[in-house]
């Protein structure tokens, strides 16, 4: 199964990176990348996006807050909060907001092991 | 992320914001775990600015006695990270990372010591995250602690190099629930700046190529 995955970043390095990482793990997935929350929900309202991947540090909107508003329209899309700011309570609040967390600098692993649950639960979600 | 152009493309700003958000966020975690607080960031900012802009920067919305710790680095390309909060709040940053059950005397005995540890977790911390990314080594110096204006923690002293130009990222942290608020900050050379442009752009065609391995 293909996916379409969203990618929120501010900086366009670390959505290279990202999609750099994408092209070794899951190289048939497609991706839609956004530079900020508001392009982000567009995209998921026009129903391009079955998993997304959110940076937390970004201008104006924070990724915790685009995982909130994402979450009350979307419950079971596979979601995830990117940064290096590893404190509990980022990591806690993405926990509390059902989506996974992925430390930066990213790592194919780190990467690798949020998709394979994210496809197994869009798969279960599916039958 | 604040941009103001110099010398710098476009993607040599972004990935420098970039590179340094990921070394301050994981300086940020490691504070946290030391204070056993939140610790809120800004997002990055990245100026090519003459030292005495940078100083200006600092003071701000600071009174003008501000407490550094700093740390040299050397490798590939050299400068200075600082970690710096006004100098009322030393003493309650202190008394949040050592408790609150310990006297003022007590307190004010530990300042210097309190101060230069937590500057090197978190200045190294935050360098060995760059370095990582980059794939480069840097070597440190020993903490020291600096007091005085934004002038005397970037050295603005002489005319000559008041004028000189630096790069200048800087991030605003505060600890949630205790009044204290700084920035950590690094602060570059220009000759050091052509390595590091150099070493970025490499960093940037790797992703750009590598189709097996890490990245980032």
């Amino acid at each position: 199964m293909q996916y379409k995955v969203l990618i929120v970043d501010d900086s366009k390095l670390a959505r290279m990176v990202m999609a750099s990482a994408f092209r070794r793990i899951r190289p048939e997935w497609t991706l839609v990348e956004t530079a900020n929350a508001d392009e982000a929900l567009v995209a998921v309202s026009e129903g391009m996006v079955d998993i997304a991947l959110i940076d937390f540090n970004m201008p104006g909107i924070d990724g915790l807050e685009l995982v909130a508003n994402i979450r009350t329209s979307h419950p079971n899309m596979p979601l995830a909060v990117v940064s290096a700011n590893v404190q509990n309570e980022i990591v806690g609040r993405a926990r509390e907001l059902n989506a996974g967390f992925i430390p930066k600098p990213l790592t194919d692993e780190g990467l690798a092991a949020f998709l394979s649950g994210a496809a197994l639960r869009l798969k279960k979600l599916a039958t | 992320m604040t941009i103001e152009a110099g010398e710098l493309t476009e993607i040599e700003q972004d990935a420098l914001a970039e590179i340094a958000n990921m070394g301050v966020s994981r300086a940020a975690s490691s504070l946290r775990q030391m204070v056993g607080k939140e610790v809120l960031l800004s997002v990055p900012s990245v100026k090519i600015v003459t030292r005495e802009a940078a100083s200006k920067l600092v003071e701000r919305e600071n009174a003008k006695k501000l407490v550094a710790v700093q740390q040299s680095f050397e490798g590939p390309f050299a400068g200075k990270a600082l970690l710096i909060f006004p100098e009322a709040q030393s003493l309650e940053l202190v008394r949040s990372i050592v408790g609150d059950q310990h006297t003022l005397e007590d307190v004010i005995d530990l300042e210097q010591e309190a101060l230069a540890e937590t500057g090197n977790i978190i200045l190294n911390g935050c360098l060995a995250t760059i370095a990582n990314v980059l794939n480069r080594t840097m070597r440190m110096s020993l903490p020291s602690i600096v007091r005085g204006d934004g002038a005397v923690l970037f050295e603005v002293q002489e005319p000559a190099s008041r004028e000189q130009f630096v790069l200048f990222l800087y991030i605003d942290f505060n600890i949630k629930t205790r009044d204290v608020h700084g920035f950590i900050a690094l602060l570059m050379d220009l000759p050091s700046i052509a390595a590091l442009k150099a070493i970025v752009n490499d960093f940037i065609s790797t992703i750009e190529k590598q189709p097996s391995g890490h990245v980032g």
